[in-house]
């Protein structure tokens, strides 16, 4: 494996993994501050002890009872189903049809949503803030894990791309501990919109290679090219969205539609 | 049961997320594809792209029902 693709794989597990802890720690830090420290702060040690215990039953059972081609397809469905909600609302998202993702607010809804909660205290912890903080660290974290196991079976180097997502979130845990406050100034819109580009093409590479377990033997399919095929695929991907951002508003103007897309007629993040 | 719920909610939302629409274009594109590698239905090229073409098509028409239906 040369330096560049050292470098390629650690960033792109970095970068995707990035988005998805700065989401935890606002969770987090919402419970925190407006509820209990040591509550949200149990949750989240918690979901990282599940999330651990998570990552070897399910690495152990995936690689040790799948044929190669079926964790293909595996792994590669999940991908691309992920991937393309992620592109799905970056598209809505540059088109105007849905608001931008913005950190503080969705800081000041799970503040709200705390502020709101009953006040149930279970084993010595307030239970709201212990669940929500559980919930939101497990949530991300699994998806992290499926991040790692994609980028770091493409190249062959689990442990590499491991790295790269442990120093996405030694990045976000210091700064979030100097600032603070939410990571608003993170330009998270345009990481999500790239980590979907990068999910939907792993997805789609590893899905219809997977596809293979269908067949006598089992063999995975070839894409034309081998691994550069990826290649084309995150242009096509690219190429697609940029076409939707400009098709959408139209379509949601025809007459079988509403005038404007109401944003919170969609979900947020 | 309360639990039982709340572990399916979670895998739900984790796998489905909240647009179901695209994960049933997934699936359904996916199993139809299947069938055809199954059947041996061509070589391995045109597998691959009939494949890729069927998710891109797949994504399109949800995201359109997806605009539509708001």
């Amino acid at each position: 494996m040369g330096s560049g693709a050292i470098w390629g794989l650690v960033a792109a597990t970095f970068v995707a993994s990035f988005v998805e802890f700065v989401e935890a720690f606002t969770i987090v830090l919402a419970m925190g501050m407006t509820r209990s420290w040591r509550s949200a702060l149990a949750g989240t040690a918690v979901a990282l002890v599940a999330l651990v215990a998570f990552t070897v039953v399910a690495g152990y059972a995936l690689v040790s009872w799948l044929p190669e081609s079926a964790l293909q397809l595996a792994i590669g469905t999940l991908l691309l189903i992920f991937g393309l909600q992620w592109l799905r609302k970056a598209i809505l998202r540059s088109s105007g049809l849905k608001a931008l993702h913005d950190e503080e607010q969705e800081f000041r809804e799970q503040a709200e949503a705390a502020r709101l909660a009953g006040n149930e205290t279970r084993f010595g912890l307030d239970w709201f803030s212990f669940v929500v903080s559980f919930k939101g660290v497990f949530l991300e974290g699994v998806e992290v894990v499926f991040i790692v196991i994609t980028f770091g079976l493409n190249a062959d180097n689990v442990p590499l791309a491991a790295v790269g997502a442990a120093a996405a979130g030694a990045i976000v845990l210091i700064a979030g501990a100097i600032a603070h406050r939410p990571l608003a100034n993170v330009p998270e819109n345009t990481l999500k919109y790239g980590v979907g580009l990068l999910l939907a093409t792993f997805g789609t590479f590893w899905a219809v290679e997977g596809l293979g377990v269908f067949r006598d033997g089992g063999e995975s399919l070839e894409w034309p090219g081998g691994d550069l095929a990826l290649l084309g695929l995150l242009a096509g991907w690219l190429v697609l969205s940029r076409l939707l951002v400009r098709a959408v508003p139209g379509i949601a103007r025809t007459p079988r539609a509403p005038s404007s897309l109401p944003v919170s007629a969609i979900e947020e993040v | 049961m309360a639990f039982v719920k709340g572990f399916g909610r979670f895998w739900y939302d984790f796998i489905v997320g909240d647009d179901w629409k695209i994960a049933a274009a997934i699936t359904t594109v996916l199993a139809i594809s299947a069938l055809l590698v199954a059947n041996d239905a061509f070589g391995d090229t045109w597998l691959v792209v009939v494949g890729a073409v069927g998710i891109v098509v797949g994504f399109v028409t949800s995201l359109v029902l997806d605009v539509r239906m708001h």
